[in-house]
């Protein structure tokens, strides 16, 4: 049974409708926020608990949990919630969307987030190459503002809650929560040493938390609907809608809201017209964005899409960026492209990193070719194991996985791949 | 205090602790490069990982605090792999030019790539190459030898509070420098030679020099500025091939100031290696035995009170001691040490010392700093200043020229002692609990010194800082032989004539023991000149009779720094050619002209030394304590003139005849100089 | 990155037009934290010197003059703008041509878009500049619209479900002065399917 589309929280996504305010109230956003500030902070933060919420940023945090450490009293510091808008994990695509085309189901959710954390202010970091979708979102920001929804007194709760875009300038690290701060701050961004976490010092040494765009833009419709309506999609633990965005080798790609663990092979076939050329011509899919590795297709036959179902695929549902290769593709070569996306990303801080991205990057570019020893695989995977787990952040393990996910599922293609070359090299050199 | 187990060993340690502090606690040795005990903590370089019990990956030591009953484990097969991983990456793209890289022997990387590196390499790929930097004329930089542990980054911000250095690009682009090619300003940059792990930052002049297996290593005493860091002169043959920071937490911690580390080569040159004697108005080259000759001859035709001793910035104590003895001995009490015309009042060592002392200052709550550049007269002392300013709540003020640039933020309160009377400021001192007052020695060398120095005694008596267990007055001083000579009373006795009345016709003969801070054009004609020193500097040209003396590297001797505290020099060196240890020198002589001074080998003048001071005889110590009498020195408060202050190290890296005879320091005053700060302007 | 190797402007200053962004960017923080509006004001620079010089980069005292502004020592200013990498940090032409050649757009053929940016602007390839001055083409990592791949980001703008014919139409059209509406190449209103919106069609306007 599909998601219907008045079970879907983004009416706009596709930007049908015009993204202002008044649009965006007569799709029902900003219908009684005052009444849900009115329930406090501590029922606000129950019913987000009660809802199973998982961060939607790509590590699937219990959304309340985390409001929850933010302090309840002040120790004189004030407090800020930071939405996370780097979108740059390659196959995501969906935060752009909201922001662009539904950008009130984000200002709205960030005065919910922010009065339930207690935070003075919010700043909305936006990835650089999202220009025009700032320019929407700062002038979605003007109309709430003018419309007294934001600043002082916002929304007639009595409280005070100033919202900025801050963007960013091409950096996919900065998408991690603590270099996203230090960016913010003016700073590179290099991840911090954890702890202390956010949440006791984060943003200009205060408490912070930060949080996807998708993550708090559900947020209104969850506590005008109820914890139990979001939590009736999905299995339990992996509730919810949730935005796909499906891509590569399909027949008409695109994002869409659809509930939580849909198995892959209806939500590509339902919503995106299949699999170019035919489910059989399925070669493999990228489930969750780039960091999270590949699955052959006899695992896409019957797999859900949630955390924990592919999860036990020792892969993830990530920020369910789902990146289909048919059989025409050149898996390795797919695969060599995201280890030079994170070299390329790479902080440079922790030496793991710095050194072992660039070296798995090259070593990937041979397998492509072939020009390699077959006990090289070897040595890519025990780098990859070298570099996994070492590093301050998990970029690097995300960089790896991929790589990992390649020779677990494709290691005879790489053997292939390397007798060829040397059989066209030993012709060549017989000639 | 959080109990916490390492390998099986229970240690306590400070709640806050890391977990690498816990490790050394129970004496297991965690490897390590970016950590450095005296910056703040990165992180990154991951070579410090240890197990932690429940924590789902290894956690980098130095980060991570420690909790009350944490369970460490340092050598697991999940750490011996992490730190072999992470040294394996260190030299994928590291050059392994060790057998031609200056920090062979002595380099980490090198050490832990002994206990934690593979005898093979599995990287195929090119190896990066980086450009290197020119941050001028001490520091020789290897980029592709960079590890990128960001140690001197936060140096030069943190301690130096030089802010130049930094990591541009990203990745496995990312380079450390200055991105814009600069000689970087700091007084304290050859520390990055200390601290930086591997061969990136090596020190210029000591390039493809030596191995540090072929040194003989010496622990001595900088004295080229009066804090009295602790060093080691490594030397190889006749030669200082360079000077390196010994740790003493409570002097110089563990850096050094440029000057001191890399004068050295001003040792080799323009050195007084022979005696000389002046005949028909020429210099000429003589024996001993002549030399002395013509002293004797000219010394015994005056009365005592027609001769007079002057001893300077780098005399030894030892040395001016039995210079003091000898001219007792003709009779004369004719003595001065402050040869740059100081108005100091000896009649109480606090009046002269640094009584806060250098890690008391780390105690203070509040600062006011008068005619004085601490940054460019004692860099250490800054550093340990900027470190306190850094802890926050340490409000400075500052009178003197404006726009100095002290590494710290100061309130500017005016550059003329007009500026003491009646400022704000001094509420702000009042207002503390442990006020201090820097006054530079170059504030006393007015003819208001002596207004200057009461003035500022006064204004310590009334902001508080004059307490039973707290004494916030201090005196810097520039060179290490200046406050021994203090505290040995080189100062004109009863009847005894200062240096302006032996300058003005007061005498009729002059021995200066290194005194090299006055103009000798003052010298009246026909005053006899012996000149006892090791550098032909323009004293020297001036005398008749040359005694050539030790350096401080080429000396058994004792130095006492502007704290108070005595320190023991050791010969690293001999002296070149005929030159001699300076007190053995005066005793010679003295055994010469019958007038044989009661002491003939180093334990006889040491303890003789210690009879005349107590600094003597607790060597290495500092008597610290609080103000028992707030009575001030003798000068009129009052007497103030309003000249501004004027700050007398204009040129930082030459500003002694050893530096003076240095080509590398020529180097850097020719780029740091004050005519070139000009010409960018 | 050390000393640049082209040629620097001997000064910079920022006009009116920029001033005025600026005292909106500093408000946006904290009293003493204005170190957070570093990356703006590199922005406000390198928008400035398109405008002014039809080159928008970043000089060397474009970053000290906004070192000075934030109080910030230049070195910090330095780290920050070579570490992003959208600030420019020598001249560019007057279009900026950035292709996705990250995996999403691989597998829709972004080797096809650069082909047509090589082709039609005449560019040798990835970082260089074509003889006319007129484009720059950059090979840039995911751009986050990979459901409309393959993509090419000129300046601000994403240009969508691209292939060689329709890049090179782009391309020409630049040339002419023209600047064509951002978006789809094959006429998507945005994410929705092609060839149909497979959710909320009830949504659907026109």
């Amino acid at each position: 049974m599909a998601l219907s589309d008045k079970d879907r929280i983004f009416q706009n996504l596709y930007g049908f409708q015009p993204w202002n305010l008044s649009a965006a109230r007569k799709r029902g956003c900003w219908d009684g926020t005052g009444a849900i500030l009115a329930k406090g902070r501590d029922a606000i933060i129950e019913e987000m608990k009660n809802s199973g919420l998982r961060g939607r940023g790509g590590a699937g945090f219990p959304t309340g949990m985390k409001w929850s450490f933010m302090p309840k009293q002040s120790d004189g510091r004030p407090s800020y919630l930071v939405v996370n808008a780097d979108e740059s994990e390659p196959g995501t695509c969906k935060d752009r969307d909201i922001i662009r085309h539904d950008p009130q189901t984000l200002i709205e959710g960030c005065l919910i987030a922010g009065f339930a954390m207690g935070a003075i202010a919010g700043y909305i970091y936006i990835r650089g190459e999202y220009y025009n979708e700032s320019v929407v979102l700062e002038a979605a920001i003007q109309e709430a503002y003018d419309a007294g929804l934001l600043g002082k007194n916002a929304c007639g709760s009595g409280y005070d809650f100033d919202l900025y875009v801050h963007r960013g300038a091409g950096a996919y690290i900065c998408g991690e929560e603590t270099a996203l701060i230090e960016s913010l701050e003016g700073k590179k961004g290099m991840p911090r040493l954890k702890p202390p976490f956010p949440a006791a010092v984060g943003l200009y040494g205060c408490p912070t938390t930060v949080n996807n765009v998708e993550t708090i833009a559900v947020v209104p419709e969850i506590m005008r609907r109820g914890a139990e309506w979001f939590s009736s999609f999905g299995r339990p633990k992996n509730s919810g809608t949730k935005i796909f965005c499906i891509q590569g080798h399909v027949n008409n790609p695109c994002n869409v809201e659809a509930e939580m663990s849909i198995p892959m092979r209806e939500l590509i076939e339902r919503y995106a017209g299949g699999v170019r050329g035919g489910w059989d011509n399925l070669l493999c899919v990228i489930p969750g964005g780039s960091s999270t590795p590949l699955l052959p297709k006899h695992i896409c036959d019957d797999v859900l899409m949630d955390f924990d179902a592919l999860r036990e695929h020792r892969s993830g549902l990530g920020t369910a960026g789902v990146i289909v290769m048919d059989k025409s593709t050149d898996v390795i070569k797919a695969i060599a492209r995201l280890s030079a996306f994170y070299k390329h990303e790479s902080c440079g801080q922790c030496t793991p990193c710095r050194e072992g991205m660039g070296w798995v990057k090259r070593m990937m570019d041979r397998m492509v070719t072939g020009n390699a020893e077959i006990e090289e695989i070897d040595v890519l995977e025990n780098v990859t194991r070298r570099i996994e787990g070492h590093t301050i952040c998990a970029l690097a393990d995300g960089g790896v996985w991929p790589v990992q996910g390649l020779i677990r599922h494709y290691r005879p293609l790489m053997e292939e791949r390397i007798q060829a070359y040397k059989a066209r090299h030993q012709r060549l050199a017989a000639e | 205090m959080a109990k916490v187990t390492v390998d099986g060993i229970e240690v306590e340690v400070p709640n806050g602790a890391s977990v690498l502090q816990a490790c050394e606690a129970a004496g297991k040795e965690v490897p390590r490069f970016c950590y450095h005990e005296r910056l703040s903590v990165a992180g990154n370089c991951r070579m410090c990982l240890v197990e932690v019990e429940k924590a789902p990956k290894p956690v980098a030591s130095c980060a991570y605090p420690v909790a009350e009953g944490m369970k460490v484990f340092t050598d697991t097969p999940v750490v011996r792999n992490a730190r072999r991983g992470v040294m394996e990456f260190l030299l994928i793209n590291h050059p392994l030019d060790c057998p031609i890289c200056d920090q062979g022997g002595e380099c980490d990387l090198q050490d832990q790539a002994y206990a934690y590196g593979s005898d093979m390499s599995r990287f195929l790929e090119a190896k990066r190459a980086v450009k290197d930097k020119d941050i001028g004329p001490l520091i020789k930089t290897v980029m592709t030898r960079c590890i990128q542990c960001t140690r001197c980054v936060r140096f030069a911000a943190e301690v130096a509070g030089t802010p130049e250095l930094g990591g541009t690009n990203r990745g496995e682009n990312m380079e450390i420098g200055t991105y814009v090619e600069k000689a970087l300003t700091s007084e304290l940059s050859g520390n990055l030679i200390d601290i930086c792990p591997v061969g990136a930052l090596t020190s210029r002049p000591y390039a493809y020099v030596s191995r540090p297996w072929e040194l003989k290593k010496t622990d001595s005493i900088d004295v080229l500025d009066a804090v009295g860091a602790n060093i080691r002169v490594d030397a190889r043959g006749p030669e200082v091939l360079r000077i390196i920071p010994r740790i003493n937490e409570a002097v110089n911690e563990e850096w050094m100031a440029d000057r001191g580390r890399f004068s050295f080569d001003g040792l080799k040159r323009r050195r007084l290696d022979r005696p000389w004697v002046r005949k028909d108005g020429k210099l000429h080259a003589a024996t001993w035995p002549e030399a002395f000759a013509a002293i004797a001859t000219k010394l015994s035709s005056l009365p005592g009170d027609r001769i007079g001793a002057v001893a300077g910035a780098l005399a030894d104590a030892e040395s001016t001691l039995a210079l003091k003895d000898l001219m007792a001995a003709y009779g004369s009490a004719n003595l001065d040490c402050c040869d740059d015309f100081a108005a100091i009042d000896t009649s109480r060592p606090d009046f002269y010392r640094f009584n806060t002392t250098i890690a008391g200052i780390e105690e203070a709550d509040a600062l006011l700093i008068v005619g004085c550049d601490p940054r460019k007269e004692a860099p250490v002392l800054n550093a340990r200043i900027r470190k306190r300013w850094t802890a926050g709540k340490f409000p400075v003020g500052f009178v003197g020229p404006r726009g100095v640039d002290l590494t710290y933020p100061v309130q500017h309160l005016g550059d003329s002692p007009a500026a003491l009377a009646g400022s704000a400021f001094l509420e702000t001192l009042k207002a503390a609990q442990k006020p201090m007052l820097i006054l530079g020695r170059g504030a006393l060398q007015r003819p208001d010194g002596a207004a200057v120095l009461a003035a500022a005694w006064k204004i310590a008596a009334e902001t508080g800082m004059l307490k039973p267990d707290w004494h916030g007055f201090n005196l810097l001083h520039h060179f290490g032989g200046q406050v021994g000579a203090l505290e040995l009373g080189f100062v004109p006795g009863t009847n005894g004539k200062g240096l302006n009345a032996m300058l003005t016709g007061g005498v009729d003969a002059l021995w200066l023991l290194n005194a090299d801070g006055f103009d000798p054009a003052r010298i009246p004609a026909g005053t006899f000149v012996v000149y006892q020193g090791h550098h032909g500097d323009e004293m020297a040209a001036r005398a008749d009779v040359i005694l050539p003396g030790a350096a401080y590297t080429e000396k058994d001797a004792t130095w006492v720094n502007t704290e108070g505290r005595a320190q023991r020099g050791r010969l690293a060196i001999f002296p070149p050619g005929e030159a001699r240890e300076d007190w053995r020198i005066i005793r010679a002589y003295s055994e010469g002209v019958g007038k044989a001074l009661p002491y003939d080998d180093a334990n006889a003048i040491r303890a003789r030394l210690a009879q005349a001071s107590p600094v003597f005889a607790r060597v290495g110590e500092v008597a610290r304590g609080g103000c028992a009498n707030p009575t001030g020195p003798a000068g009129d408060a009052a007497a103030l003139n309003n000249v501004p202050f004027a700050l007398p190290i204009a040129v930082y890296h030459q500003a002694d005849v050893i530096s003076r005879a240095s080509e590398v320091m020529a180097q850097c005053a020719a780029i740091y100089g004050p005519q070139q700060a000009l010409a960018a302007e | 990155m050390s000393a640049p190797a082209h040629e620097e402007p001997a000064s910079f200053a920022f006009d009116a037009e920029s001033e005025a962004k600026i005292a909106t960017i500093i408000r946006r923080y904290p009293e003493g934290k204005q170190a957070s509006a570093v990356i703006p004001l590199l922005y406000v620079a390198q928008k400035q010197m398109g405008r002014l010089t039809g080159s928008a980069w970043v000089p060397r005292v474009a970053m000290d003059v906004i070192a000075e502004r934030l109080s910030m020592p230049p070195i910090r200013v330095y780290e920050v703008a070579t570490f992003y990498f959208m600030f420019n940090m020598k001249p560019i032409g007057r279009f900026h041509l950035q292709v996705c050649g990250t995996t999403p757009c691989m597998l829709r053929g972004s080797d096809e878009v650069m082909r047509a940016c090589k082709d039609a602007g005449g560019v040798a390839g990835p970082g260089e500049t074509s003889e006319d001055g007129l484009f720059t083409m950059t090979e840039v990592e995911c751009l986050g619209a990979c459901v409309n791949a393959p993509i090419l980001q000129v300046d601000d703008d994403y240009y969508e479900d691209l292939d060689y014919e329709s890049t090179v139409k782009l391309i020409e059209a630049l040339k002419r002065g023209e600047r064509p509406a951002p978006g789809s190449a094959i006429g998507r209103r945005s994410s929705e399917a092609a060839g149909g919106a497979t959710a909320l069609k009830g949504a659907e306007q026109d």
